[in-house]
């Protein structure tokens, strides 16, 4: 017999009484519009981009898309502007601009 | 049902056994080390199906069982002193990501100096954690607690993982007649694992994820519900598994010698025997003292020790761990709960695994009595009872508020 698992995995059942626990479900946006928390905004230059990908790779908040042809783009809704994938990028294609105008 | 000799770490292993663990992960310390031991031989000849995991480290091991509780897994651990020291970090998050869970702790002295013998300090150190914490005073109990340490986990009622504890080598390593009972009647009374939620790639779920102020507030407030509810639970569990397998211990608190008692002995593990024998002795006397034992410090009995301190002349708190710079913290509780009731003295005796007789409990209960009923009220928060060779060299009493 197998006992504490169901086919499928464990018998999920619901909690009595007031119950919170941790838990989340990823999803688009679930910390809401991060893109608000930008103070750098990264332009990429579509001149200079050999679309190597490293930057679609390591950015760790998935704000760099991709297209058919590869070209990369930045999804301002939610990229925080951390400016990683201007320092991964190897020819210097994309830029770190201020936002608002405010910082420089 | 069968009868085997047994250590008390040998009783937690059969337990865990009869429970049908699926996965196993510990690091070695005295004096636990022996559960693991035996759990790792049942499931090398194949007597028990578990996953056995090893790992570098104490904080390592509870990440283990805890992942994989959390992954739909009944899982067990086991440790000490340091190791639960170590451990402490992941203590914290298993508890508050209400995945059910269950830890023996083989309750022993905290360093440096290094000491492996018994005390209840490391124990004491969970406190604020969010487990489910219970003490056992001998090796069936530690037997029969294990079993329903499951149980109670797993209640959707409670959702909290919970620890088993046992005294260092009074306990662990010494041998005593154990019913062990037998597997079709475990599998008929443990149900089968149930969790409020698990993680799988089917599930994509996300555990501990940063939350917002308020609502981590609320998951706080969750858990201490959760403890409230746990207290009726764990009197059922008691209540069911006496009918079932013949044995109850009166679920949070054990009272013995308590029915027409003026005066109570409050402790907690394998010294409340000695308790017991002090208050036969003093039953003999014309002293009308009995003993209430502390089977769970965690949620805290508050109910059961605020209705005996209303009918007591008084109470005398046996600890086994200081709160250094304040009091015992058994007492702190029982005087958070009957403060203004009665009279209390608060006990700090047997640090570091140092010898306490029945003789020597009610040595500190006849005093107090006397003060008592000269007095008429006594409030004595903190009460050294010194090893015998420095008995007398220092001040016992200490006028502390
Ligand atoms: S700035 Fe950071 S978040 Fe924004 S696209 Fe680049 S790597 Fe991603
Ligand atoms: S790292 Fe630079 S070159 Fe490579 S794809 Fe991104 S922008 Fe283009």
């Amino acid at each position: 017999m197998s006992v504490g698992k169901s086919a499928r995995g464990p018998i999920v059942e619901a909690p009595v009484g007031f119950f919170a626990a941790p838990v989340s479900h990823p999803a688009p946006g679930a910390a809401g519009k991060t893109g608000t928390w930008r103070d750098y905004r990264p332009v990429i230059n579509e001149e200079k981009c050999v679309k190597c990908l490293l930057c679609w790779l390591y950015c760790p908040e998935d704000t760099i898309l991709r297209r058919e042809d590869d070209m990369v783009y930045v999804d301002y809704e939610y990229c925080k502007g951390c400016g990683i994938c201007a320092s991964v990028c190897p020819v210097n294609a994309i830029e770190m601009v201020p936002e608002r105008g405010g910082l420089e | 049902m069968t009868v085997m000799t047994l250590t008390g770490n040998y009783a937690v292993a059969y337990a865990v056994k009869l429970a049908r663990v699926q996965v196993i992960s510990a690091y070695p310390i005295t004096p636990q080390t022996t559960i693991v031991e035996k759990l790792s031989e049942m499931v090398d000849t194949g007597e028990l199906k578990a996953k056995m995991v090893r790992v570098e480290s104490e904080h390592a091991a509870l990440a283990t069982v805890f992942g994989a509780a959390s992954a739909g897994a009944r899982a067990f651990t086991a440790t000490a002193s340091h190791g639960l020291l170590y451990m402490h970090e992941v203590v914290w998050w298993a508890a508050a990501s209400r995945i059910p869970l269950v830890m023996a702790v083989v309750a022993r002295a905290i360093g440096p100096p290094w000491n492996i013998h018994v005390d209840h300090q490391d124990i004491f150190d969970q406190r604020d954690t969010g487990w489910i914490i219970s003490v056992a005073q001998e090796n069936q109990e530690v037997l029969d607690l294990t079993l329903q340490a499951f149980r109670i986990s797993e209640d959707p009622r409670v959702y909290l993982p919970m620890m088993v504890g046992l005294d260092g080598f009074i306990l662990s390593h010494t041998m005593a007649p154990v019913d062990v009972p037998d597997q079709e009647e475990v599998d008929d009374w443990l149900p089968p694992r149930r969790q409020p939620y698990y993680i799988a790639p089917e599930t994509g779920v996300v555990m501990g994820n940063i939350v917002p102020d308020d609502d981590y507030y609320m998951l706080r407030y969750s858990m201490q519900k959760a403890m409230e509810q746990a207290k009726k639970v764990i009197e059922e569990v008691d209540r069911e598994y006496g009918k079932r397998f013949g044995r109850s211990y009166g679920g949070l608190v054990e009272c013995t010698l308590c029915d027409d008692a003026d005066y109570y002995i409050v402790i907690t593990g394998s010294w409340a025997g000695e308790a017991k024998e002090a208050a036969r002795k003093l039953r003999e006397e014309g002293y009308r003292v009995g003993v209430a034992r502390i089977r769970f410090i965690r949620p805290w009995p508050g109910e059961m020790v605020r209705e005996l301190a209303a009918r007591a002349k008084g109470l005398v708190v046996f600890d086994r761990a200081i709160s250094f710079g304040s009091k015992g913290p058994l007492f702190l509780d029982v005087a958070a709960t009957a403060y203004g009731l009665t009279s209390m003295r608060g006990v700090i005796g047997g640090l570091g695994g140092s010898d306490v007789t029945a003789d020597d409990i009610a040595g500190v209960v006849r005093d107090f009595v006397g003060e008592v009923e000269e007095k008429g009220s006594v409030y004595e928060p903190l009460y050294w009872l010194f090893p015998a060779k420095y008995r007398g060299k220092f001040e016992a009493k200490e006028v502390v508020a």
